[in-house]
């Protein structure tokens, strides 16, 4: 069968430092993937491959059983495929309204043409609304994008990113630097928009990796250590070891 | 919700807005009747398209570029050749369309310079610009039957067939004709933002990596407003060729480039209409400044300088902050403040220029003995007496000048936060 998304020994070496060494992954369609893992596990790195930010040094990335490896960015979106970042990624002097808008034209066919007016484009515009209204962020449409608080940013930066219509999303972090209450609002949320999608996020938050997923990766060093349900993860002698005992360690020591 | 795009009561606005442009085209001739006049005029319009078109790569693009004569230029070259051509019998054209030919041009150039431009952004983009901006240059020195040499190359726009008695020999017939292509440029252009492509040419100045995941190839939404930004570039070329019936080197010049560059960015670049604002004031200060004083290119690039540290967005932000301020019915409150500003600042302005004068004459003109009138005041430029009082002046009114700012900063600052509050309050209410 294919899988909506399928790493298979997957590698990336910045200059002689090998970042992912082989990494393997299958996720079904439809899946809510959680990926955890110490800091410089290589999680971004991951995302970035897979999002097409980079070109892998060797190994396959299948999307619905397409090669996507070495597409370029928006080759992979148009297949499909849509991304946030950590770091939040919008566009800053355009409207609320307007950053929608501009995700979801591409995905109406509207491409790059300059023979329509925006206004006229009905679907474009009522596809806008409707994602305004599902990040709850209908009542700020025409303020610029640099004059919302951070957390409605960040919903702004989930809905650039579901607004194109892609199945496979993945989301970056997307509660960092979030309070714990906001936290909890924008997971519901999160939950709430990609119904139906397959969805693969980085999450640093336990409560939330357990909350969210239905299964969950575990990276370490650039590698996929395990892959299984959030039971099973937890259970896991490999990783207890490897990573959820660093990190009580962690805890104990006073970090986090 | 589909209700919502349909009815927009601010259209009227835009009605009236294009109606006064137009109105403003038909009869600044009727109202400014001198020869000079004219002649400004119709250089306006050339200058309001290639601002405008500018500004597509600048102000909605963020492409700064450093090259575009390039496209003005040629589009002047090709349209001269189509007017000689005309002359010649060898095609017939009319007249009228010669504009359209230099936009073709225009679109021909940028295909093929903007195809390698394009290919990045940012700082290697203007390097490139630059690059080929020398090239064309070098180019033109090298190629004397298309370029004409240190000559140029002259047309007669009488010829052809005249199109119900318009020969176009007049200078009224050539500026209504100017009149007509800025017009239909203007609208074009603005509608050119209200476009999909249009939008995501400002998303890709925003943030060109975001772009690129949300499907867009930003390189080709670069090229595509490059090769359109060409167009209107070589159709003002083109009605410059109609308009001056030369064209020498000099238009394809890096001189002229940053011309582009620094009267679209005084003008507002991000504004639609900062560009026009900028076209008109680069005729006004190519004309009539550089007659009044030698030393005119110095107090423009005091004046560029002055704006990219004061007022980056140009006067055009100038103009829209004001009518913010002005909706809010807060004018009146700082009026005052602003005459403080406006008097010591020219103060300031007489002391500096004094001195720049006549250093000037000092150094140009000393064969006509050391004295020379400043705004009706006989200056000696080797005299103590005329220097130390210009020194006083500057002094004093760059002191005061200091002084009105401040206090004009601090009521400026007070009436922001008055109209954020009041823009709270009818959010509440």
């Amino acid at each position: 069968m294919s899988y909506a998304l399928e790493l298979k020994d997957l590698r990336k070496n910045f200059g002689k430092t090998e970042i992912i060494r082989g990494a393997n992954l299958a996720v079904t369609a439809g899946e809510r993937v959680a990926i955890i893992g110490p800091n410089g596990a290589g999680k971004s790195t991951l995302f970035n491959l897979i999002s097409g930010r980079f070109g892998p040094t060797s190994g396959e990335i299948l999307l619905n059983g397409q090669r996507i490896d070495h597409k370029a960015p928006y080759e992979i979106n148009r297949m499909g495929l849509s991304r946030s970042f950590q770091i939040t990624n919008i566009f800053p002097k355009l409207s609320v309204f307007e950053n929608l808008r501009c995700a979801v034209l591409w995905s109406l066919g509207y491409k790059y043409t300059f023979l329509k007016f925006l206004s006229g484009l009905k679907d474009a515009n009522e596809l806008a609304e409707k994602y305004m209204e599902m990040i709850r962020l209908d009542k700020k449409r025409d303020l610029l994008a640099m004059n919302l608080t951070y957390a409605e940013q960040r919903a702004l930066e989930i809905g650039i990113t579901i607004a194109g219509g892609s199945d496979v999303i993945l989301l970056d972090e997307p509660t960092a630097g979030m309070s714990k209450s906001e936290t909890t609002r924008f997971i519901s949320l999160i939950k709430e928009v990609t119904v139906g999608k397959t969805l693969l996020t980085v999450e640093h938050d336990m409560g939330v990796v357990f909350g969210l997923a239905d299964k969950i990766a575990v990276v370490v060093y650039g590698e996929v250590i395990a892959f299984d349900t959030p039971e099973a993860v937890r259970s896991n002698a490999r990783v207890q070891e490897a990573y959820l005992g660093s990190h009580v360690a962690d805890e104990q020591a006073g970090g986090h | 919700m589909s209700s919502t795009f349909k009815f927009k009561p601010y259209n009227v606005g835009r009605w009236v807005i294009w109606s006064l442009f137009a109105i403003v085209l038909i009869f600044a001739p009727l109202v400014f009747t001198s020869n000079l006049s004219g002649t400004m005029l119709a250089q306006m319009g050339i200058a309001i398209i290639a601002c405008l078109s500018y500004n597509i790569l600048l102000g909605q693009g963020g492409m700064l570029s450093f090259g575009h004569a390039v496209y003005t230029g040629l589009g002047s070259f090709v349209a001269i050749h189509a007017l000689n051509s005309i002359s010649g019998g060898h095609s017939n054209i009319p007249v009228s369309l010669i504009p359209l030919v230099g936009g073709i041009a225009g679109i021909g150039f940028a295909v093929l310079f903007g195809y390698v431009t394009t290919k990045k952004a940012g700082t290697p983009f203007a390097m490139i610009t630059l690059g080929v901006a020398e090239l064309v240059f070098a180019m033109s020195l090298m190629f004397s039957e298309f370029f004409g040499g240190e000559a140029g190359i002259s047309g007669n726009r009488v010829a052809g067939q005249a199109f119900m008695g318009i020969t176009f020999g007049p200078q009224i017939q050539i500026y209504y004709l100017i009149a007509f292509y800025t017009f239909v440029c203007v609208a074009l252009m603005y509608a050119f933002t209200q476009t999909p492509l249009g939008r995501i040419l400002n998303a890709v100045r925003d943030n060109p990596e975001r772009v690129e995941f949300i499907g867009y190839n930003t390189q080709r939404v670069r090229y595509f407003a490059f090769i359109i930004a060409g167009f209107f570039a070589g159709i003002s070329g083109g009605l410059g060729a109609l308009n001056f019936e030369i064209v020498t080197a000099e238009v394809v010049g890096a001189g002229r480039s940053g011309g582009y560059l620094l009267f679209t960015f005084l003008g507002g670049a991000t504004f639609f209409f900062g560009p026009i604002i900028g076209g008109i004031l680069m005729v006004l200060a190519f004309v009539l400044l550089s007659e009044l004083t030698k030393a005119w290119l110095l107090y423009l690039g005091l004046l560029f300088l002055f704006m990219v540290m004061y007022a980056p967005g140009g006067i055009a932000s100038l103009i829209m902050m004001n009518l913010r301020v002005a909706a809010f019915g807060k004018l009146k409150q700082i009026w005052v403040s602003y005459l403080g500003l406006f008097v010591t600042g020219f103060v300031a302005l007489i002391g500096a220029g004094a001195m720049i004068e006549m250093v000037y004459h000092l150094q140009l003109n000393s064969a006509l003995g050391d004295t020379l009138k400043f705004m009706g005041v006989n200056l000696n430029a080797k005299g103590v007496d005329s220097w130390v009082g210009s020194i006083f002046i500057l002094v004093t009114g760059l002191g005061l000048f200091e002084i009105a700012r401040r206090h004009f900063m601090i009521e400026w600052g007070d009436i922001q936060v008055d109209i954020e509050k009041e823009i709270k309050r009818r959010e509440t209410a």
